[in-house]
């Protein structure tokens, strides 16, 4: 008999997963769509100053794509539950550290990839200093995996209870602020012309550790939101 | 029932002082029982008696608070979970998005494939046809149902954990899940069916082991 390989097992869960969200094309625009109304909010409500909207450019970008992540967070597992696939996942002989990491990646890919994708355009609309774009793009891409990763933890935690979706917020906004404050950290650095390098590294090796743990603690915590 | 003594082969699955509290408060137990390939146990009890609980504590979804599950003579636990069984419970575990046919595909990297059989073979033996492409959504309660009958059919677990089997089913569909569990049992598998009492296993006599009198010992 064939019992297929973890690998196969990861394949079809990314397959599985891809064509969910293709199924729902409509709704994974929404987080973008959250986050450019935001950032487009913004001026509005502070004036039209260039100086001004460029001094909180890329820490407004940075909060507004951090709040559209936390809104397609809760969802990362809840259809899952709901229909069972969840219960077939965790009785499945691969890994479950493993499947969960390749859930998170497809949550990552599909939710904060276009976020990030848009976040030059968003700068450009609050006059983000051009030099400071770089910089900028760096720490999204290390802190937007790192919040999906975080957030999935919490959210294997909560997803077993009822209207989990303030008891989440108020679990994961303490562990997003350290991301946030050395994201931030490093765009100021770029503004004021200060080397850049530290809170990146930061950010990378916060990165490097959630990617082999968060996997791990969220497989823990999603057998006991089961039990 | 034609099994074999217990000192020729390890049963497909022993349970063994099983008990379960939640809140301190006893669900089921303690329960001691064996299923050799080829047996069809159905397990009777009236709604809140434990069954749902019992299949999952069985699966490894759960922790029993004393007692062991043997699977091949082998302890079950949530660090080695087994190829071997496939739970069927309230919650088919099937997408409403995806067709029945990008259902089982899932299903079957995750849990292998049986030799000698296909998805579209597995979906014409539920009745099916013409429903691959279909999103699951569209379908009915029973057609779900099959579907998730059809999934039993692909993976190659000697253990069927079936919750309920024959809730939301026409007539066609409880002669159909009785039709596979006969077919499962000659292959040399194991089932063990819940049910409140409203249907029952035709082909031949099941063995059935009662909730409601747990602490007697039911050695098979």
């Amino acid at each position: 008999m064939s019992y297929g390989s973890s690998a196969s097992a990861c394949r079809a869960l990314l397959v599985r997963d891809f064509s969910l969200v293709w199924r729902r094309r409509g709704d994974a625009l929404n987080p973008v769509l959250f986050a450019v109304m935001v950032v487009m909010l913004f001026p509005f409500a502070l004036g039209p100053e260039a100086a001004v909207l460029a001094r909180i450019s890329a820490g407004t970008v940075l909060v507004a794509l951090l709040l559209a992540g936390l809104l397609s967070l809760d969802a990362l597992f809840r259809s899952d539950l709901e229909d069972g696939s969840l219960e077939q996942l965790v009785l499945s002989p691969h890994p479950l550290p493993l499947l969960l990491a390749c859930k998170i990646l497809v949550h990552w890919l599909t939710t904060a990839l276009p976020l990030i994708v848009a976040a030059p355009v968003l700068g450009e609309l609050l006059y983000l200093p051009r030099d400071v774009l770089p910089v900028m793009m760096a720490a999204l891409a290390l802190s937007t995996p790192l919040l999906s990763l975080i957030g999935a933890v919490c959210v294997a935690l909560t997803v077993g209870m009822r209207r989990s979706g303030m008891l989440l917020a108020l679990l994961v906004l303490p562990l997003y602020v350290p991301v946030l404050i050395f994201a931030a950290g490093a765009c100021n650095a770029a503004q004021q012309g200060l080397p850049v390098l530290a809170p990146l590294l930061w950010l990378g090796a916060a990165l490097a550790l959630a990617l082999v743990l968060a996997p791990l603690a969220c497989a823990a915590a999603l057998r006991i939101s089961l039990s | 029932m034609n099994s074999p003594t217990p000192d020729e082969a390890p049963p497909l699955l022993q349970a063994r002082g099983l008990t379960y509290l939640r809140n301190d408060e006893p669900i089921f137990g303690p329960l001691s029982f064996r299923l050799y390939a080829g047996d069809v146990v159905l397990m009777e009890g009236d709604n809140g008696s434990g069954k749902t609980t019992l299949l999952k504590v069985l699966s490894g979804l759960l922790e029993p608070s004393a007692g062991t599950v043997l699977l091949n003579g082998e302890p079950l636990t949530l660090a080695r979970l087994s190829h071997q069984v496939s739970l069927l419970g309230h919650l088919l575990g099937i997408k409403g998005d995806l067709s029945p046919l990008q259902n089982l595909r899932f299903a079957i990297g995750l849990g292998g494939l049986r030799p000698g059989i296909t998805p579209h073979q597995a979906l014409k033996s539920v009745g099916l046809e013409g429903y691959e492409d279909v999103p699951v959504r569209q379908l009915s309660a029973g057609q779900k149902k099959r579907v998730a009958l059809a999934r039993l059919l692909l993976v190659p677990a000697a253990l069927w954990l079936l919750d309920e089997p024959y809730a939301n089913l026409d007539r066609d569909g409880i002669a159909l899940v009785n039709r596979l569990l006969e077919l499962h049992a000659l292959r040399g598998g194991a089932a063990l069916i819940t049910s409140h009492g409203a249907y029952a296993y035709t082909s031949g006599t099941p063995r059935r082991i009662d909730l409601r009198d747990t602490a007697v010992e039911q050695a098979a």
